[in-house]
């Protein structure tokens, strides 16, 4: 039998040494993985954009060619900051911490958010960064919008946890090929987003189809969500872009 | 680690190679001692994720089993369950931040898993009824079996599920343009859990069909 000394003991030791170990995998490959979401970070605005070929090794390079300008605004939609140049992944717009702006957003204080702007084949391309709560975690992507700032691009999602076959498929081509063409202005130049629906797209009125997307089966949560994200993130860009015209 | 030198045992005697192939049929984590369900109803609307998530668990539980059976004689019984589950949660995030470091894809693919490796019922069932009482090598294989008797399922599951539920194969469209011309249509009752159930039911059911000795007697 083993005494309540021993267990004690035993307990402490273990938890210590589990800890150190953890933490110190933790600690030696942090620049690692900071690296290679930066990359990932990089990898998904290319993406968007409607780039193709975009993979881990070229991420850096091709992203310092294309993105023109790192553009931060605030909620007014006044530019602050407006980076050019080399070492974009250094630049106040790349390190934008999404998730605290869009929290601020949602208690009412000023908050910054930030803006890529990319040149393809001579057309300029805006970017703007996503990020909202699916099933299990976080969903997030970027939504390429043409120079009109009603247009989309393209987009590209991402999630931490939604389920594989059911809330995952946000990330599949079968999801994402629905935006290019949308808009997200209707007609009379009134913010209406882009609605993630249940139903089916062609059984809506025709004036409304270029403002809605199919929603996943079984995923329907991940869909809202996805539907919520845009609609939060977006209505923060609409004074920027009532400004720029 | 007896004091008594015993007679040494072949690497793969009968006894070990049983190990290895039980779980595979007649002590089949899944079909026959019905645990880690949960997750194989989760992860195999697909197959990719299906496989991913059967080698996680095969590369978990039996470095767990290893690590738990070198342990076994100093672990206090009243806080062994605490010490095996300490040892399968770090032996997951290590995994999870080595993946994150050096092959950050996989590592997005796993990201769901990471949880549900940990609460799988049949790596602390593996640690408690096995690896508790025995050596690391015997350890290692049954850690091993019941591995891949448990990602046999899932393969299995997520064949079918994905086949019939998205027409498609480890991603790739099998079931040609023409079948869906003629009206042929994704069953859309695949890709939801319940329908894993019912697969593993099937499941189940042919193997006792075949297997006498696992049915019971009333």
């Amino acid at each position: 039998m083993y005494s309540n000394a021993y267990i004690y003991r035993y307990a402490g030791i273990m938890v210590i040494l589990v800890a150190a170990i953890l933490s110190a995998a933790a600690t030696l490959l942090k620049p690692l993985q900071q690296r290679n979401e930066a990359v990932d970070k990089m990898q998904s605005i290319l993406t968007a954009a409607g780039f193709e070929g975009v993979d881990a090794k070229n991420a850096i390079e091709m992203f310092n060619k294309s993105v023109t300008n790192m553009i931060v605004i605030d909620n007014e939609g006044n530019i602050v900051d407006d980076f050019e140049g080399e070492g974009k992944e250094n630049s106040s717009a790349f390190k934008v911490n999404l998730k605290e702006e869009l929290y601020k957003k949602s208690v009412s204080r000023p908050f910054q958010l930030p803006l890529y702007v990319v040149s393809k084949n001579g057309e300029k391309i805006y970017i703007i960064p996503l990020r909202g709560v699916g099933l299990w975690g976080p969903v997030w992507g970027n939504i390429a919008l043409k120079d009109d700032f009603k247009t989309v691009v393209g987009v590209a999602f991402g999630h931490k946890s939604e389920t594989p076959g059911l809330g995952a498929e946000i990330e599949t081509p079968i999801f994402e090929d629905q935006f290019p063409g949308k808009t997200i202005f209707d007609e009379n130049g009134n913010f209406v987003s882009i609605g993630v629906i249940k139903g089916g797209v062609v059984n809506m009125p025709a004036n409304r189809q270029s403002h809605l997307v199919d929603a996943i089966s079984g995923g329907t949560i991940t869909s809202n969500g996805v539907g919520d994200m845009l609609q939060n993130v977006l209505e923060s860009y609409e004074p920027f872009f009532k400004k720029q015209g | 680690m007896s004091a008594v030198k015993q007679e040494k045992e072949p690497l793969f005697s009968a006894k070990n190679r049983k190990l290895l192939t039980n779980p595979l049929n007649i002590d089949n984590p899944i079909t026959v001692q019905v645990l880690g369900i949960c997750s194989a109803l989760a992860v195999t609307a697909k197959i990719k994720p299906s496989f991913v998530m059967a080698l996680s668990v095969i590369v978990v539980i039996a470095f767990s089993n290893v690590i738990i059976s070198l342990m076994r004689n100093g672990i206090p019984p009243r806080i062994r369950i605490i010490v095996q589950l300490v040892v399968i949660a770090s032996l997951v995030i290590l995994v999870d931040q080595v993946l994150k470091a050096f092959v950050f894809d996989v590592s997005k693919q796993l990201s769901v898993f990471v949880g549900l490796i940990i609460t799988n019922c049949i790596i602390m069932g593996r640690l408690e009824a096995f690896a508790m009482s025995n050596k690391p090598w015997p350890s290692f294989l049954d850690g091993l079996g019941n591995g891949f008797g448990y990602g046999a399922i899932l393969l299995i599951v997520g064949f079918t599920r994905e086949l019939f539920g998205s027409g498609t194969i480890w991603g790739f469209h099998v079931i040609p343009e023409s079948f869906y011309d003629f009206g042929y249509r994704n069953n859309g009752f695949m890709i939801l859990p319940p329908m894993a159930l019912i697969i593993v039911g099937i499941i189940i059911w042919i193997q006792r069909a075949k297997n006498p000795q696992l049915i019971e007697e009333n």
